[in-house]
């Protein structure tokens, strides 16, 4: 049985391309020829499709659980001393396995657009297209990177897998990205739908925008793990180091970011529709870009998998069909896109509009800042890289003038507003902003000032935020709380998304401006001092690990003389690919992080002991989770009928 | 006009299409043909911190060594740096390193903390010799024979395997073979 699994896995593989064939063919012909049974084809064919990439990635996962080394991806990523269950999670933390969760998870959102979309022509060509895709990716999957392939004789053990994707982080962390790559897909789908049907309107958008808000809020949740990854297990407390892979998966966050803003423009005034259509083909067309980047060697980095010029070829020609296709059909069809409501530059289509210049003009300086070596390269045959420097330099101003104009751009009303109104709806929170902003500025002089304004923005943003939400609810006159369930949804999650925005633009600033630290040689029984707290290394005792051998450091920790409880940091070597690895010991609360690592021993001097204080980090997390949250309330959509609905359903019940 | 607006992106994705295209015929963990077998730039270097010795071309002179490309700021050094600290206990070559665009201090600052794999260390804060040496990105790794001669570079951190299977035999064939011009 066990022996035939790589086998059948490889032929669900191969019925599964033909499933997305059908899928990509019926529909799409359907409903150019106005063939009824041909349109109905397209649910059932990405239902099948779902199951069979799903039994083939039951397959994969199969023999990685009974690490079947046969199968070469399972010899050169596994190890029978492995624990159990990053024996499950190495089966995408390889190309070929992630290539495959890639496909799943496509193969999932179709099946989900089968279940939930609206039977029309548009949703079938959507799931043609979805279909299309599919093909192209399984294909890929099946020519270049074959991940059922088998090894004669079968070797007794494995390589194992490399020991810093060993870790909690890596199990969640590609999954949500991929669920947010892929889920860009379906925005997409639609956008080449609805130019093909020739009807980009109110009614695309509410249709659409389910799709673009969930991928995004996954993207959210993918790129802010990643980060918490970083922080905590490279060892040194960096959450951002502006690799290229980071960039990949942050560049369509950003044209995702303008796209849920101008959607909300299109669903409610009929606004922006070409524009808004180019923005769903960026952004999936950004997330293709990302995986292009990462499998075909054309950019090297820590995150990159095994790189191979043949896949690299392959996934070019995917992208030239894919996003060249609907970028031709944008420039044929865009054209006769007409708005169906005009409005005026101060108004909230104007503040929307605003917020997809900063985010695409942001998203361009991420994309010029990869890309500038490959370009430089193939002209003139130089050699050169850009660093964080330049991205910090490029992007952050665009940050900061987000941060300026959000909250008195979503104070305005559609159509017309008046700058006047919306500023002294918000007055308040520049009062907050200049305070707290002060403060920052009194405690970081004369550094770090940009830091400080930085904080005031910030302020200025989620104070905005806050009182522009706690004046429509009428927070602090009587039944407020009827009141404000009766807010619209959107505008809740506005409001939770801009919040989080500003803190996590807090969290930035404190642990990249504000942080401080101590490396030193200790012995047991010395102390180490940084920010305000005094590390007493008491000892450091070796332990063995399932896989790798560890060396733990245990610290006594007091703050301005008050104890603390205790903190052990951990160095682990994994002797299979002869790896260390850091188990930083973080102790976390709302003012910030202390941060201890243990390094090397030397004979002479001691333990090399690295303290930081990182100072807010921890809003970094909050502020993403609630940008996620606001999302997740997004996607809820309209609901001020709903109370009403509900009753009768219930009396209905009752009776 | 308008339509002429509406084909701008498909336009400028054609263009992009192109470069993504020529990239790929360039393989970026292979050394520019350029410098492969040919002597290794002319250069001295200051060290990084006061005591420390520099670096300079003539050190690659009269053993087959290794020339590493890091910097404080650079996130895969980080990940690469114990592998370093392991391939010089194992001292069958030198590790030379270049300290590459590092603010004054940082480099030693952050050896200081970690452990210090290299042999000689030169101060490239300029970034000079880096360029030089066709330098894309840190880490990067050279293989420099006996005779000062440039015969492999590496892009990226140096893992274990790499380190046992590509970079190791090579060292040791480089040593075996006679120095012939």
């Amino acid at each position: 049985m066990a022996v035939m699994t790589a086998e059948i896995g490889q032929f669900l593989l191969i019925f599964a391309w033909l499933a997305g064939l059908f899928q990509g063919a019926f529909p799409l012909v359907g409903a150019q020829v106005g063939d009824q049974a041909l349109i109905r084809a397209a649910r059932p064919a990405a239902l099948v499709q779902f199951a069979l990439v799903l039994a083939a990635f039951g397959a994969l996962t199969y023999a990685h659980a009974t690490s079947d080394f046969s199968v070469r991806n399972v010899f050169e990523n596994s190890h029978t001393a492995k624990p159990f269950i990053y024996k499950l999670t190495g089966v995408w933390g390889n190309h070929e396995g992630s290539m495959l969760l890639w496909s799943l998870i496509l193969a999932a959102f179709g099946a989900a657009v089968a279940v939930k979309g609206r039977a029309s022509p548009l949703t079938a060509r959507a799931l043609g297209i979805q279909g299309l895709i599919a093909v192209a990716f399984l294909g890929f999957i099946i020519f270049t990177s074959n991940p059922f392939s088998r090894l004669f004789p079968a070797p007794a053990d494995g390589q194992d897998l490399n020991p810093l994707l060993q870790d909690p982080g890596l199990i969640i962390h590609p999954p949500f990205l991929y669920l947010g790559y892929v889920g860009f897909s379906v925005a997409f789908s639609y956008a080449v739908a609805g130019l093909i049907s020739g009807r980009i309107d109110e009614a695309w958008a509410r249709e659409a925008r389910p799709w673009a808000l969930s991928a995004w809020v996954f993207l959210t949740i993918g790129i802010a793990l990643g980060s918490w990854w970083a922080y905590y297990e490279l060892g040194w407390g960096g959450f951002w180091a502006w690799d290229p892979v980071e960039n990949a998966s942050f560049m369509p966050w950003l044209a995702g970011t303008a796209l849920i803003h101008s959607m909300r423009a299109l669903e409610v005034r009929g606004a922006f529709k070409a524009w808004t259509t180019l923005l769903a083909i960026l952004a999936f067309s950004l997330s293709l870009i990302g995986t292009f980047l990462v499998r075909s060697g054309v950019l090297t980095s820590v995150h990159a998998f095994a790189t191979d010029p043949a896949r690299g070829l392959f996934i070019l020609v995917i992208l030239g069909v894919f996003i060249g296709g609907a970028l031709m059909l944008f420039a044929l069809r865009g054209p006769s896109l007409q708005p169906s409501g005009g409005f005026q530059p101060v108004s909230r289509e104007g503040g929307l509009l605003l917020n997809n210049v900063i985010m695409v003009s942001a998203c361009a300086t991420v994309f010029v800042g990869t890309f500038y070596p490959l370009f430089v390269d193939v002209i003139s045959g130089e050699k050169l890289s850009v660093g964080a420097p330049y991205f910090n330099l490029v992007f952050l101003p665009f940050m900061a003038v987000a941060l300026v104009i959000i909250s008195p751009a979503a104070a305005l009303a559609w159509k017309r507003g008046s700058i006047k109104d919306a500023l002294n709806r918000v007055a308040p929170a520049a009062i907050a902003a200049a305070a707290l902003g002060g403060i920052a500025l009194w405690i970081s002089w004369p550094k770090n000032i940009a830091a400080a304004l930085g904080v005031g923005l910030a302020v200025w943003t989620g104070g905005g935020a806050l009182v522009d939400f706690s004046q429509r609810a009428r927070l602090f006159e009587g039944r407020a709380l009827s009141r404000f369930a009766g807010l619209p949804r959107s505008y809740v999650a506005m409001t939770i998304g801009h919040v989080g925005f500003a803190i996590v633009a807090i969290g930035v600033i404190g642990a990249g401006a504000f942080k401080s630290e101590t490396i030193a040689y200790a012995r047991e029984g010395d102390v180490v001092s940084v920010g305000g707290f005094d590390v007493k290394l008491t000892s450091v005792s070796e332990a063995q690990g399932p896989n790798y051998a560890s060396e733990f450091a245990s610290f006594e920790v007091s703050r301005d003389g008050k104890p603390l409880a205790p903190m052990t940091a951990e160095r682990r070597f994994y002797p299979v690919r002869g790896m260390q690895t850091t188990e930083a010991a973080i102790a976390t609360d709302l003012t910030g992080d202390l941060y201890l690592t243990i390094g090397d021993y030397n004979a002479d001097r001691g333990w090399v002991v690295r303290a930081w204080r990182h100072p807010l980090t921890v809003w970094m997390w909050i502020g993403a989770a609630l940008i996620a949250l606001g999302g997740v309330f997004g996607l809820g959509g309209e609901r001020r009928h709903a109370p009403r609905a509900a009753a009768i359903g219930a009396g209905v019940k009752a009776a | 006009m308008k339509r002429l607006v509406f084909l701008m992106p498909v336009l400028l994705f054609l263009a992009l299409a192109f470069w993504f295209a020529k990239g790929l015929s360039r393989d970026p963990r292979y050394i520019p043909s350029m410098l492969i077998d040919r002597p290794a730039p002319d250069f001295v270097l200051p060290p990084i911190a006061g005591p420390m010795e520099g670096l300079s071309s003539s050190d690659f002179q009269g053993q087959v060594s290794m020339l590493n490309i890091f910097g404080s700021w650079c996130a895969s050094c980080e990940i690469e740096h114990p592998v370093l600290m392991a391939i010089a206990r194992e001292g069958v070559a030198p590790i030379y390193g270049l300290n590459w665009k590092d603010a004054p201090g940082a480099g030693a600052e952050w050896l200081r903390g970690r452990g210090d794999p290299y042999a000689k260390i030169g101060d490239d804060a300029a970034g000079r010799v880096a360029i030089d040496f066709g330098v894309t990105g840190a880490p990067e790794t050279f293989i420099i024979d006996a005779a000062g001669r440039v015969r492999h570079k590496h892009v990226g951190p140096v893992t274990m395997d790499e380190w046992r299977h590509v970079l190791k035999p090579m060292i040791e064939d480089l040593n075996d073979a006679p120095l012939d011009p």
